[in-house]
């Protein structure tokens, strides 16, 4: 690491959101998506989407951390040393969660209580440690900011997503608000059954699996060749 | 290049800084924002207090109005009789994980009662405290001051799988202990018992439990049965001195029956001597 090979050579004058770094946050979006794509992270998706309220807590603690960390990581990276770079990076990702953890409580305490020990679960995101490691030791603050923001951003929506159809099918509301009219319901005398099966931890692994096949079956050129 | 930042000596040096840094920058957060965290646990405590005697009130002003509807608190111990102690700051989760550690000794234990006064009658606030599938569970539950029907209850866990034994927290589980009643006719104790959920029962001692949640409707059960217990022995010592005429502590339609009685005797008294 001793000289930045991994680091593409960035030209002095380049615009703050260049084609480059525009493309630094629509990339996770879709063809190096977080979670379908580089498959990272999987284990938040499963664990808080029964409610989108969660997801959506979660998400932006997880925006929080990853962008935060990746700028400070990127700040640091000319002095971690490379024979440490993985505990430095991790002593940084705790840290910011920790931090995190603690200023919900102090201010938003309902959305901590939430997400309850889910935030402190976020150290083990794989997301933060690919993306440490990956990107922010090799490159400059404002891209690491950005390369962050787009890979929490695409990680944000695929938990939001899975949030909605399970909180839909599985509740029968969104949000909270319920979409699925009590009157509908069996136990009122209606037809209707909440889906208990998509409250279930593996329903999510499913969801991103359909997820998965649909973005495949649209963007060709994530099919690997046999 | 002034220094080689893989040399032995400068990965030492940078290890030491980064964790003090770390370390130090969430200490002083940890310290800075305590006092607003611990008044977020003081004020959530009222909430839920308020929430079994069903009052919602949002945490800003549950202070205000936990002064205004709770009249008086009191310690109990084991069997029923009232002892020294600050209710409120008893803090019976810490006081339960020191007795599953071993810490403290069964007979040691106390338990807080909350006396509260809603539309001129008297209420009772028992916090309980048990174990989940997660982590503990807590809750308060009111009684009427007839010492066996509950009047509203409110429950909360750490850690409850979120769409199953969290549900716990929820109306849906909650509403249905408004009535039931913890002792039979002849006051012999029953406590509540948390069924299987979706047993629609109809026992006047039971309520439905979280269909997939049966660990964390187990904890409930466990924790209902043991502190009711308990509180049932301090209730009844209650409704005693509530019925017999002669203590003075007594307020309300009571003491109004005991004076109307006097009334009376003399009113015959004085019929009959002319």
């Amino acid at each position: 690491m001793s000289t930045a090979t991994t680091a593409p050579a960035a030209k002095p004058a380049e615009g703050l959101f260049s084609k480059k770094n525009r493309k630094l946050i629509t990339d996770p979006l879709n063809d190096n998506n977080p979670i379908t794509v580089q498959v990272l992270g999987i284990c938040s998706a499963l664990a808080i989407t029964v409610k989108v309220q969660n997801a959506v807590v979660m998400a932006l603690s997880v925006l929080a951390v990853v962008v935060v960390g990746n700028m400070v990581i990127s700040a640091l990276r000319n002095l971690i040393p490379g024979r440490i770079r993985i505990i430095a990076q991790l002593v940084i990702a705790a840290g910011l969660v920790t931090l995190v953890d603690i200023v919900l409580k102090a201010y938003v305490y309902d959305v901590s209580k939430q997400v309850g020990v889910y935030v402190g679960l976020i150290i083990t995101n794989c997301i933060l440690m690919g993306r440490y490691e990956a990107f922010a030791m090799g490159n400059k603050v404002w891209p690491s900011a950005l390369d962050g923001l787009g890979n929490s951003l695409g990680y944000a929506w695929i938990l939001v997503v899975v949030g909605i159809v399970r909180e839909l099918t599985g509740s029968g509301s969104v949000m909270g608000l319920r979409i699925i009219p009590e009157s509908w319901y069996a136990t009122e005398g209606g037809f209707y059954f909440n889906n208990n099966m998509m409250i279930l931890p593996p329903m999510a692994l499913i969801i991103v699996g359909i997820i998965i096949w649909i973005q495949r079956s649209r963007n060709t050129k994530l099919i690997e060749q046999a | 290049m002034a220094f080689d930042k893989n040399s032995n000596q400068f990965t030492f040096i940078f290890a030491i800084i980064l964790v003090v840094v770390v370390g130090t920058l969430l200490a002083v957060t940890y310290l800075g924002l305590k006092p607003e965290h611990d008044e977020n646990v003081r004020r959530e405590k009222m909430q839920n207090i308020l929430a079994s005697l069903k009052v919602e009130v949002e945490r800003d002003a549950a202070p205000a109005k936990y002064d205004e509807m709770i009249k008086e608190t009191l310690v109990v111990d084991g069997s029923g009789k009232v002892v020294e102690g600050d209710a409120f700051e008893l803090d019976v989760l810490k006081q339960y994980k020191d007795w599953k550690a071993g810490m403290v000794k069964e007979n040691e234990l106390k338990y807080p009662v909350y006396k509260a006064n809603k539309d001129g009658k008297t209420l009772y606030v028992l916090p309980l405290v048990g174990t989940g599938l997660w982590g503990p569970i807590w809750g308060y539950v009111s009684l009427v001051d007839d010492g066996r029907t509950i009047y509203g209850s409110t429950f909360d866990h750490k850690g409850e799988t979120p769409g199953l034994g969290a549900e716990i927290a929820l109306p849906v589980f909650e509403e249905p202990f408004e009535g039931k009643t913890i002792t039979d006719e002849s006051g012999a104790f029953k406590g509540i018992t948390v069924y299987k959920g979706g047993s629609q029962t109809t026992d006047p001692h039971g309520v439905d439990g979280i269909s997939g949640g049966t660990i964390t409707s187990q904890g409930v059960d466990e924790m209902l049965k043991r502190l009711l217990a308990v509180y049932d022995q301090y209730l009844k010592t209650q409704v005693a001195a509530l019925a017999a005429p002669a203590t003075p502590v007594t307020l309300g339609a009571d003491s109004l029956r005991t004076d109307s009685i006097l009334v009376d005797t003399t009113q015959t008294a004085s019929l009959i001597t002319p």
